[in-house]
């Protein structure tokens, strides 16, 4: 019997995980909202990882006597207060925002995922005081979270990175706690178990890989909601250390004080920000739809 | 009824527990050396020493801890280590500031939310349907200090219709009574500054607005959509009432569970957005205070202030609990 289980188990495993997936992406695609977000996603990324090579002038070059100028061919988003080349920055602000926002998720989700592992996992007393612990963090609202985290390790790429993954830490806890307590009741993790499978093999094989879509979901959403977090702490000037760091928040900082006569300088980062938080929020959305099975149409 | 609320009281506890020891760590383990992190990088070692002993640095750590503890418990939150000036006094100025903003944004945000909510649930699928999720989606992806500043520019810049700083006209010769100055006004009939008042809240309370008024208008059109799949539905429609009756006592009165819930959650959130609303408008309350604080390294007014806001975060949540309790028989006898 236990000889047996594991010969039969990959192989219906694999063919139905392969369906899944296939199958949710074809629905994926299917949704308009979702291939929307992708576009914006792409946008995004693309201007992140195409900055170096697009990008007309570089990030800090800049001459005094250019300073303030309304769009135009040579500077089609304009210039900002040192002369710089606001669509150059812009682009290569798309690059601290997915780096920083994609490591911040990468590292919550990997806390989090821990955490909630190991309480609904475990349960009992370990459970208990895990989850005390994540409503202690729940309890101090997002953003201030962040706000304090930064204020006691000081300003950064890295400080923020660590600031949003510690604020977002407990919401995956949570969320992979929950799926994992759903499904330890759920009837193959049962027939998994009464065949003889170990409770290490029963949590890795059967319940983690069924309780992670909700966390791709969730992680997808979190990503737009870090990418606004990230802008909010640099606008507030906690962003990177360095403030000339093309930073979408810390460029709206500066920019603030010149909307009656350089408005130019809010819109642009502003539609950067709001594309790329669209863009993953629609995918988040989309995925929610097409990852879920019972939804299906 | 009491049982529950008692519970749910009994269950903050551990909570303000854990956040005693985190905001004491958050001070006491400052990277570096406290006296140089707490009063910068000039500090003379007199004030060095005093600043020690004001902590207590000098105890063991359990014995600081118990201090900090004893302290909170008699509310004594310490003082601004820059001008000290004592934190729940100077919090207690700006308090309403911040109270009337999250109101005005909350009323925007139900008076507004819900109606779209009920309004997209009944045209399912249709095209205010869709209009009312595209409102939804840019509410949650638009930062409340980008709307800000597009708002100002629209109706202060452009149009000259709003004001965009501070609570009031500078040049209005007021004293507050209360603090919260539409009641202040109000109370004291000078009608012109309440619509002066009015009318430097509106943008900002848009602003904060707009996050909550996205997730209940969500939430609202969900929990319509998911009560009008009832049996009892059906049956209320089936026996012939009037389809206004059936919104108001059979839909409605179930719908409101999940957006009351909802409605307590965003208070958090209004807090954290608060910070951000407040620096755009030059609006005085505790927000800015904290940002203040943060620019100045004033590591007590930030422990302090993030304490405030946790517990203020777990009161409304709890009143939000007993009121789900008392709105829900299911949860009530349970």
């Amino acid at each position: 019997m236990t000889a047996a289980a594991p010969t039969v188990v990959p192989v219906a495993e694999r063919r139905a995980s392969r369906g899944l997936w296939s199958d949710a992406f074809r629905r994926l695609l299917r949704n308009k909202p979702a291939v929307l977000g992708i576009v914006f996603i792409a946008i995004f990324v693309g201007a992140a990882l195409l900055a170096p090579i697009i990008a007309p002038y570089g990030p800090l070059e800049g001459e005094l006597v250019n300073r303030l100028q309304p769009p135009s061919p040579q500077h089609i988003m304009g210039t900002d207060l040192q002369g710089r080349d606001q669509y150059t920055r812009i682009l290569y602000g798309a690059q601290i925002s997915l780096q920083v926002g994609v490591v911040a998720v990468i590292l919550a989700l990997a806390m989090g995922a821990f955490i909630g592992a190991l309480a609904g996992g475990l349960g009992g007393k370990v459970d208990a005081v895990l989850m005390r612990s994540t409503d202690v963090f729940l309890a101090i609202p997002g953003l201030l979270l962040a706000i304090g985290i930064i204020a006691w390790l000081d300003r950064g790429l890295w400080q923020l990175m660590l600031a949003i993954a510690v604020t977002y830490a407990p919401i995956f806890a949570r969320l992979l706690r929950g799926s994992l307590l759903a499904l330890r009741e759920s009837d193959y993790v049962i027939a998994a178990r009464s065949i003889g499978a170990g409770g290490n093999r029963v949590l890795t094989r059967h319940m983690l890989p069924n309780a992670l879509t909700p966390l791709i979901v969730q992680a997808t959403l979190v990503l737009a909601t870090a990418i606004i977090d990230i802008a909010g702490l640099g606008f507030l000037g906690l962003g990177p250390a360095d403030p000339r760091t093309p930073e979408w928040g810390t460029m709206l900082t500066d920019a603030r004080r010149f909307l009656q006569t350089a408005p130019w300088l809010v819109f642009f980062p502003a539609a950067a920000i709001v594309i790329s938080a669209i863009g993953f929020n629609l995918l988040g959305d989309g995925l929610r739809e097409s990852l879920d099975p019972r939804l299906k149409r | 009824m009491l049982k529950y609320t008692v519970r749910r009281l009994l269950a903050a506890i551990p909570v303000l527990f854990g956040l005693s020891i985190i905001l004491f760590a958050f001070v006491h383990f400052l990277p570096g050396d406290p006296c140089r992190s707490l009063l910068g990088q000039h500090a003379t070692p007199e004030a060095c020493q005093r600043l020690r002993e004001n902590l207590g640095l000098d105890l063991p750590l359990w014995q600081q801890y118990l201090n900090y503890l004893d302290k909170l418990i008699h509310l004594d939150f310490g003082a601004s280590i820059i001008n000290s000036k004592p934190f729940l006094q100077e919090f207690a100025i700006r308090f309403p500031a911040t109270v009337e903003l999250a109101v005005g944004a909350m009323i925007f945000a139900v008076g507004l939310g819900i109606p779209l909510g009920r309004l997209a649930a009944r045209h399912a699928q249709g095209g205010i349907d869709a209009g009312v999720t595209v409102i939804s989606l840019l509410g949650v992806s638009i930062p409340v200090f980008v709307l800000a500043l597009l708002l100002v520019y629209v109706f202060s810049v452009q149009l000259g219709w709003l004001p965009s700083q501070g609570r009031l006209n500078p040049r209005a010769d007021f004293e507050p009574v209360t603090g919260f100055l539409i009641l202040d006004t109000i109370i004291t009939r000078q009608w012109n500054l309440t619509v002066d008042a009015i009318s430097h809240l509106i943008l900002p309370a848009i602003a904060l607005g707009s996050i909550p008024l996205a997730i209940i208008a969500r939430i609202t059109r969900a929990s319509v959509l998911d009560v009008n799949n009832e049996d009892y539905i059906r049956t209320a429609r089936a026996k012939g009432l009037k389809e206004k009756r059936v919104d108001a006592r059979h839909i409605m009165r179930n719908a409101w569970l999940p957006v009351v819930t909802v409605i307590g959650l965003q208070v958090g959130g209004l807090l954290a957005g608060a910070v951000l609303t407040e620096t755009v408008f030059a609006w005085p309350g505790v927000g800015r205070y904290v940002v203040d604080a943060i620019q100045n390294r004033d590591y007590l007014i930030i422990q302090s202030s993030v304490m405030i806001f946790a517990l203020i975060f777990l009161v409304v949540n709890l009143l939000v609990d007993i009121s789900y309790a008392y709105l829900n028989p299911r949860i009530r006898y349970s």
